[in-house]
């Protein structure tokens, strides 16, 4: 449904997307997660036809999106990331508009507006003024408007970015409940949010795709990651730079400070390599105490870090 | 043509901001005095006779009603674009499936048509001139012809200029100031050769009306009005691409 070869794009001297290639396929949901400013919203602007690509090529649904960007537009409803909306329109005037310009029939116009207020539970201000919509409600008719005209993709940048706990459930529901006859593509930088949405996760990081995978098989590829919480009482700065200089340690980080003396990290190792040994026999050398030592397993939001730090 | 729903979205906006009745207030009124004060005059000039009312009314009245527009246009023209580019409604609009064009033109048609029912709001002067003295219809058609032309131009030129920013007053202002420019270059003859200052004559907007307020319609002055209007209307389309291909939002 969505084909990415090679894209690239280029903001002046920065590179925005360094070569990405991905393909989407017909009714799957997939998340496009990374930190924020990795690339993710251009990556979206580029696929809805908002912004051109500097090179590679772009297809949805074997349309390009130069070639043949109206037939892109037509298949695509888009949620941008800051849920731009007219303050001044009243949400069905808006609704009204929207469908007009998605080229929605005079005649099932009234109906499609009808579902989409119901379906996004705006039927309490469908008379009110965007503006003075609370963001919860704002949001809401940023979906309605990517629903109107019912497309078979959905692209949607951050849906929840900015609401409350029980907002975000909601957003969540709704989100899952389209998921079922339509192709989703979404972005985040929640990992949960994506894990809970999606069958497959793209991760991206400064520009560069670095994994992409169903969530089980990314967390099985980095089973064999490691991560230790270790105790050791020794002078801090020195044990900190003691351990972060065993060969495959990624990162070291302080956890807890229990007395001036003995201090709690959390070492981060790559895959495949066993650092146990190595951090008990350096603790040793070096005549401090190993107090403590046990390996933790890694959740999706480590893996994901782990993922990053690992690239740079 | 995918134009109407802009087009509704804009003239609506123009009506719910109410910026529409406050421009038609300022319009009539301002206008109205002007007609007054012409006609006053005219009669002083016409003690004698022999002083067509086209010669003696339409000629000033219309040179007023530009001013008005100087003042009213940009005030209608600021916010077609700059708005959307600053709410990021513009990202929108930008991946629905309409194409710029569409959306210029959309645009483009709203202020235009909200300036066609301000001139005919004002066919009521010459109405009520009409009972008490003999207007002739054609050179007052020309008139509003020359009206409508020089009207069209300011809404170009200022569609062209909100393109360019976000800020709805920098838009205003600087569509002012290119208008009074395009106005004024012939101003002082002084400040160019003659070779050059007829180029310029040719420019001015404000030399270009003058044969249309007579009641005589040139093909080349409506030819110079037209190619005004598609040759802004063409940097504005130049400039919506140019903000999608430098990747401003």
């Amino acid at each position: 449904m969505i084909q990415v070869e090679n894209l690239t794009k280029v903001f002046g001297s920065i590179s925005a997307l360094r070569d990405i290639s991905f393909t989407i396929k017909k009714g799957e949901s997939v998340g496009f997660l990374g930190p924020n400013g990795s690339g993710k919203t251009t990556t979206l602007r580029i696929l809805t036809c908002f912004l051109p690509p500097t090179s590679g090529s772009v297809t949805v649904d074997g349309y390009d999106v130069i070639q043949d960007s109206m037939e892109v537009r037509r298949r695509i409803g888009y949620f941008p990331e800051k849920v731009p909306l007219y303050p001044s329109m009243k949400v069905s005037t808006f609704l009204d508009f929207v469908a007009e310009v998605k080229g929605v029939g005079r005649t099932e116009r009234k109906r499609k507006i009808f579902d989409s207020i119901e379906r996004c539970g705006l039927a309490g201000v469908a008379h009110r003024i965007i503006g003075n919509l609370s963001k919860g409600y704002r949001q809401r008719v940023g979906l309605a408007q990517v629903l109107i005209n019912d497309p078979p993709i959905l692209i949607l940048d951050e849906p929840t970015v900015g609401l409350d706990p029980e907002q975000i459930a909601e957003i969540r529901k709704l989100i899952k409940s389209l998921s079922r006859e339509r192709t989703i593509f979404l972005s985040s930088h929640i990992l949960p949010e994506v894990s809970m949405l999606c069958h497959r996760i793209i991760i991206i990081h400064q520009g560069r795709i670095i994994a992409e995978d169903t969530q089980d098989n990314l967390a099985a590829r980095l089973r064999t990651a490691s991560q230790f919480l270790v105790k050791v009482e020794g002078p801090h700065e020195e044990v900190r730079k003691g351990l972060e200089k065993i060969p495959g340690v990624v990162q070291v980080e302080e956890k807890e400070i229990v007395s001036e003396e003995i201090f709690v990290y959390l070492i981060r190792a790559g895959k495949d390599v066993d650092v146990a040994r190595e951090i008990s026999a350096v603790v040793f050398n070096s005549r401090w105490s190993l107090l403590e030592m046990r390996q933790v397993e890694m959740d999706l939001e480590e893996i994901f870090l782990n993922l990053i730090t690992q690239e740079t | 043509m995918n134009v109407y729903p802009v087009f509704r979205k804009e003239l609506q906006s123009y009506f719910s901001s109410s910026i529409a009745y406050i421009i038609i207030t300022i319009f009539l009124a301002l206008s109205g005095f002007f007609f007054y004060t012409d006609v006053l005059s005219f009669n002083i000039k016409n003690m004698g006779g022999g002083v067509t009312l086209t010669e003696g009314v339409w000629l000033y009245f219309f040179q007023d009603i530009r001013f008005i527009f100087l003042l009213v246009i940009p005030l209608l023209t600021m916010r077609l674009f700059a708005e959307e580019v600053k709410l990021g409604t513009i990202e929108l609009l930008f991946t629905y499936p309409i194409r710029d064009s569409e959306i210029l033109i959309g645009k483009f048609l709203a202020p235009l048509s909200l300036l066609l029912l301000i001139l005919l709001l004002t066919i009521s002067y010459p109405l009520s001139l009409a009972t008490i003295w003999e207007v002739e219809p054609w050179s007052l058609l020309a008139g509003y012809l020359g009206l409508f032309l020089l009207g069209t131009s300011f809404i170009a030129c200022g569609i062209f200029i909100s393109s360019l920013t976000e800020n709805q007053i920098v838009a205003a202002i600087a569509t002012l100031g290119v208008l009074i420019l395009f106005w004024f270059l012939t101003w002082n003859e002084a400040i160019a050769e003659p070779t050059l200052m007829a180029v310029l004559l040719r420019l001015s907007l404000f030399d270009r009306t003058y044969n249309f307020f007579r009641g005589v319609i040139d093909t080349r002055d409506v030819i110079f009005f037209i190619l005004f209007i598609f040759f802004f209307l063409f940097l504005t389309l130049q400039s919506l691409n140019s903000r999608r291909w430098r990747g401003l939002q």
